[in-house]
């Protein structure tokens, strides 16, 4: 492999400055004579996050952080030039993590198929096309313990030899790349920084079900990760890898793109078939499950894009050392995207079987400064919450499960004592409203009816009657809802009801925020003993809610008062109390 | 728009996926890219040249968060309201944009400028609170930094860039 940098801007906050970094850096390739040797490339996602700028210098793969402007020309002298490691600018890598899915991410090229092939990369396609039988593969897979990453957990191999034995003249394989999670980006990572390997996955996939066309359903939103698959695919038809008679075999195969079009619905197999029918997004009841009878009638098989991910090592390294990680019920590793009210936010790839307490201070470094953390959410909208109290839980399906959460697909959150929980119930739930298709009246009138129910509470009207009733609209819409959406969408109210009772019954009974987020519960109170009557509260507010002078002070008309935090915030002598 | 062109465009688009199963969704995808949103002659011309109902083509395009169907404004602003946007103050963020624009999320001002739009997860999590212009991606936004980003697209500043 030729001298390659890599460099991008992993700083949380400020403009990103990838752009100028790459400019100054080539400037000091350029005062070297160096540019036409060295590829200098401005990479998506260089595998570290939050921590500066990144630079990343191949083939030695050395890993610097928090590199300034100043530091271009040691770089470039030490270790472009010189193959030599800075050895207190380098990076390591915390050791709780292992990299499976995330394997390539930040260290190939992600347009390049000769990077990835350098990497092992179509050995697993080429392995299975020469070796196995499509059920020996499907077999391998089976054998691994592999199961579905984009929610639902369902074994992959035994899906592949469900659908590989359904009667079917013309059978297809579809990537659900929707990635609906609002807050969780994992998918994305992979499809733009190793577009290859899902492709692989794939075509695996395809010979092992015995399918000639594969989909991928990509959301618009991510039109990167569009093009990076575009261009694979086009790389593979030029390398003999998709088409006609595969790598030499006789096995045929080709992949086309679909885009999803913003309805969180579509992440659902059935509304996502329905989808790249061109049809609305509507889910159909299952049984018929899709491995029978999905796109267009013909037996389909539908895996998440991490599922594929993990395709080819298993079939290079063998079902049994993919069994060998993880837990009893749960195998390999799991890519959350770790976000919210966390120091280190990022993708992070663990074992099957990490504790979150690993996860959320080990890895990621715990709460943002002077606060301390309150619990996580994972599963997004169909999950729930754990506090920190059950922190020594295992991250596996069935010990997630247990706590009322649920795996989903990765996405993490970490709430702190800022946090109100009935509201983060009610953020949930308005989004799965929002995103409701409609079709069946549990989740249509039930969403509707128990996020009315939330605002009452959050607003302050409302009664423990409201609360029993929350749970009452919860169950029935868990049994009766068409689809996932709507079966699952009561779980983050249920799970923070469960947990954090209390909570909701300060708002009901004391009409109390204990997080201070709920707008309506807040009250803004000068307190004279404090208060110096500098006026700076009487100017900052907006409503003109504060009236008196520089003499006899000043107070705060609650009925006006538009709770904006204004006075609070400009208040230099801290007069001004928020509960 | 003059119909001669409208037809010529999309049947060049449709022409692109002819003989795929299921290509509207596509077809659409193409014609918001080439008129910024799907209006409705062009609808019209489609429905003739794919030969599906005009309803058909309406059903699909009101689904879809993804499609408009009136213009965008010329500077397109997404404001993230993603589990960890929200967590970090999104709401706030679009609070200050809709004060300052004098909008609500799904219109566009007065002046065609700009037009506010929520979104669900840019996929930049880490990056908390994010707001999108075009296709400049800012994170770890300021409610107070909301007033100077803005002012960066507004017509006399791209004057000064120009000149
Ligand atoms: C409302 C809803 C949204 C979903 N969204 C996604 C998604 O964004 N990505 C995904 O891979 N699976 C999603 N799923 C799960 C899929 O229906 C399906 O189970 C999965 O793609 C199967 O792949 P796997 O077996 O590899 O996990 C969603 C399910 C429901 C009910
Ligand atoms: S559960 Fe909700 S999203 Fe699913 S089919 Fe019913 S209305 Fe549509
Ligand atoms: S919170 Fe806002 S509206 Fe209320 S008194 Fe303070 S500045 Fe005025
Ligand atoms: S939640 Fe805003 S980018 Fe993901």
């Amino acid at each position: 492999m030729a001298k390659t940098v890599f460099v991008k801007d992993t700083a949380i906050t400020g403009k990103d400055r990838t752009r100028d970094f790459y400019g100054f850096f080539l400037g000091g390739l350029r005062e070297k004579g160096l540019e036409n040797d060295v590829q200098l490339v401005r990479v998506a996602d260089i595998g570290v996050y939050g921590q500066g700028m990144v630079v990343r210098v191949l083939p030695e793969d050395f890993l610097y952080v928090n590199v300034q402007d100043s530091d271009i020309p040691a770089v470039i002298t030490e270790s472009v030039i010189g193959g030599k490691p800075i050895k207190d600018k380098l990076f390591t890598q915390a050791s709780k993590q292992a990299r499976i899915v995330l394997r390539n991410c930040g260290v190939i090229d992600p347009e390049s198929i000769e990077d990835y092939i350098a990497r092992d990369g179509y050995q697993a396609l080429a392995k299975v096309l020469g070796e196995y039988t499509p059920e020996k593969t499907a077999q391998e897979i089976k054998a691994s313990g592999l199961r579905g990453r984009g929610g639902a957990g369902f074994p992959t191999g035994m899906k592949w030899e469900i659908t590989r034995k359904a009667p079917g003249d013309q059978k297809y394989m579809i990537c659900n790349g929707d990635e609906g999670d609002p807050g969780a980006y994992m998918d994305r990572s992979v499809l733009e920084g190793d577009p290859h390997s899902v492709v692989e996955g794939m075509i695996i996939g395809g010979y092992a079900i015995g399918a000639s066309k594969g989909y991928f359903y990509i959301r618009a939103e991510y039109p990167l990760a569009i093009a990076r698959i575009e261009k694979a695919i086009e790389q593979c038809r030029k390398h003999g890898i998709l088409g006609e008679g595969i790598l030499g075999s006789s096995f045929n195969f080709d992949l086309e793109i679909r885009l999803g079009a913003g309805a969180f619905v579509c992440g659902e197999e059935t509304a996502l078939i329905a989808s790249i029918e061109g049809k609305r997004g509507y889910p159909s009841p299952r049984p018929p499950f899709p491995s029978i009878k999905g796109l267009w009638g013909k037996p389909t098989c539908i895996n998440n894009v991490e599922t594929l991910a993990n395709i080819p090592v298993i079939i290079l390294k063998g079902g049994s050392w993919f069994a060998g990680i993880g837990t009893e019920g749960s195998k390999g590793t799991k890519v959350f995207a770790v976000t919210g009210k966390v120091k280190n936010s990022g993708l992070v790839e663990v074992p099957m079987g990490t504790t979150i307490e690993d996860i959320v201070y080990g890895i990621c470094g715990g709460a943002l400064s002077g606060k301390s953390v309150k619990a996580i959410q994972t599963g997004g909208p169909s999950g729930g919450v754990i506090p920190k109290e059950y922190f020594q839980t295992k991250v596996d399906y069935e010990s997630l499960q247990k706590m009322g959460s649920i795996m989903g697909s990765g996405g993490m959150i970490v709430m702190d004592e800022d946090d109100c929980m009935a509201d983060i119930a009610k953020f949930y739930l308005g989004f799965c409203v929002d995103e409701s298709c409609g079709k069946c009246a549990p989740c249509r009138i039930g969403g509707t009816q128990m996020l009315r129910l939330l605002k009452k509470v959050t607003d302050g009207e409302g009664t423990r009657k409201d609360l029993d009733q929350l749970e009452q609209i919860s169950f029935a819409m868990q049994k009766a809802s068409l689809c996932g959406l709507g079966q699952t969408a009561p779980n983050p109210v249920l799970s923070t009801l469960h947990y954090y009772r209390s909570e909701y019954e300060a708002h009901v009974d004391k009409k109390k925020c204990p997080a201070c987020k709920c707008e309506k519960l807040i009250r803004f109170l000068i307190m004279s003993e404090k208060c110096v009557k500098c006026g700076m509260c009487f100017k900052a507010c907006p409503v003109g809610a504060i009236s008196g002078n520089r003499e006899s002070g000043y107070l705060i008309d609650q009925t006006k008062c538009v709770r904006c935090g204004q006075c609070f915030e400009v208040c230099k002598p801290r007069a001004i109390s928020r509960s | 728009m003059d119909k001669a062109v409208i037809e010529q465009e999309v049947r060049e688009i449709a022409d692109s996926w002819k003989g795929k199963e299921g290509n509207l969704i596509m077809v659409l995808h193409q014609i918001q890219n080439r008129y910024g949103y799907v209006p409705r002659e062009v609808s019209l011309v489609l429905s003739e040249i794919l030969d599906v109902p005009l309803a058909r083509i309406y059903e699909v395009i009101t689904f879809y968060h993804f499609f408009r169907l009136t213009p965008p404004g010329k500077h397109t602003i997404s404001v993230c309201m993603g589990t960890a946007c929200y967590l970090k103050g999104g709401a706030e963020i679009l609070g200050e944009l809709e004060h300052l624009l004098c909008v609500k999320p799904g219109e566009t001002t007065k002046d065609g400028q700009f037009h506010l739009e929520v979104v669900r997860c840019l996929g930049c999590c880490g990056l908390a609170p994010v707001v999108k212009i075009g296709e400049k991606v800012y994170g770890g936004v300021k409610k107070k930094d909301v007033g100077d980003i803005i002012t960066q697209y507004s017509e006399d500043s791209e004057a000064k860039t120009a000149a």
